[in-house]
């Protein structure tokens, strides 16, 4: 026996209102594919390309009641359609980094700064974190962002300006600059 | 002997695999309307116990037996005089059927306690959560169950 939507949704609705959910999600339509987006009581955790994936991932990283609840995301998922849509060039969103080492947090900080629509260096990112040998490790922590899009590591290029990489693939990453009007 | 540890599953997916068993067995004993608060009574006691488990195995025994407890205080509230047949449809594995076959005679919820502590190896928190009690409660059930047991078998 199937259990209606309606069903469904109000048993959703009651697990988030009785504050039962570590990690609320839903899954949204956009021009680099179908997203899964996540928010902690704390805020946005998580934008990922694999939404399969990404269940096991956020269970691991902030516990195990992780549930789909549509409204609880409504705020990102809003700000996301503006920035695809190219009326919005900030995203006013808290994020939740907790799982998330202090370096790579840093990076990540630092990332949340280079403006829409240009473009920065592995290498240049390291300098301004302090560590201006780091390149490969900021890299390394691009590609382990939790909440690409928003954090935009599409931004980061090699220093021979050439993309490099994207834990999205790079036809992805090309598709964001464009967007943003980095590449013409 | 212990077999593997399941990983317990993101709740969703635990979720998405029981819900419409869930709601049929429910559906089938209060019928479609009354099986709708129960329906949402037994995933949020589920939402409740889920951290506390140990493991992920045997997850759909335990919805379960959370759902028909519900639908058994549900039923009683409704017709208080009203003979209740206790179905058990947890699924079969050695362990359980020894013990299905020899708690039989127990009362409903030391039964459920007991099964789900000695064959399923649920936590306390768990089963409460399943019973619709605490934890302490769960543990006096299951020991309750036990000594009545160990008093059967020596007489």
């Amino acid at each position: 026996m199937t259990v209606s939507t309606d069903l469904d949704r109000r048993f959703r609705d009651a697990a988030d209102r009785e504050g039962l959910v570590d990690v609320a999600y839903d899954l949204a339509d956009s021009p680099v594919g179908e997203l899964l987006v996540a928010a902690t009581d704390r805020g946005l955790c998580r934008i990922a390309y694999r939404p399969d994936d990404a269940l096991e991932e956020l269970a691991g990283d902030f516990g195990v009641r992780v549930l789909r609840v549509p409204r609880r995301v409504d705020d990102i998922r809003r700000e996301l359609d503006e920035y695809f849509e190219g009326r919005r060039r900030e995203f006013d969103l808290e994020v939740d980094l907790s799982p998330v080492g202090s370096f790579h947090r840093e990076a990540l900080h630092e990332l949340a700064r280079v403006p829409y629509g240009q473009v920065t260096t592995y290498g240049a990112l390291a300098a301004k974190v302090g560590h201006p040998k780091a390149a490969r490790a900021i890299g390394g922590a691009m590609n382990r962002n939790p909440i690409p899009i928003v954090l935009p590591c599409h931004r980061v290029v090699g220093a021979n300006g050439k993309l490099v990489g994207y834990a999205g693939g790079l036809e992805r990453k090309e598709l964001l600059l464009r967007l943003e009007g980095a590449l013409l | 002997m212990m077999e593997a540890t399941v990983t317990i599953p993101p709740f969703e997916r635990f979720y998405a695999e029981h819900r419409d068993e869930v709601y049929g067995l429910l559906a089938r004993r209060l019928g479609r309307q009354r099986a709708e608060d129960a329906f949402q009574e037994t995933f949020l006691r589920a939402l409740r116990a889920y951290p506390s488990l140990r493991h992920g195995e045997y997850l759909r025994a335990w919805v379960l037996t959370i759902a028909r407890n519900i639908a058994v205080d549900a039923f009683r509230r409704e017709r208080p005089a009203a003979e209740l047949e206790e179905q058990v449809e947890l699924p079969k594995r050695p362990a359980y059927a020894e013990l299905e076959h020899l708690t039989e005679a127990l009362p409903p919820t030391e039964r459920a306690a007991v099964v789900l502590r000695y064959a399923y190896d649920m936590p306390y928190s768990a089963i409460g959560a399943a019973l619709g009690s605490s934890e302490d409660a769960a543990r006096q059930a299951a020991s309750a169950g036990v000594r009545r047991l160990r008093r059967k078998e020596t007489t």
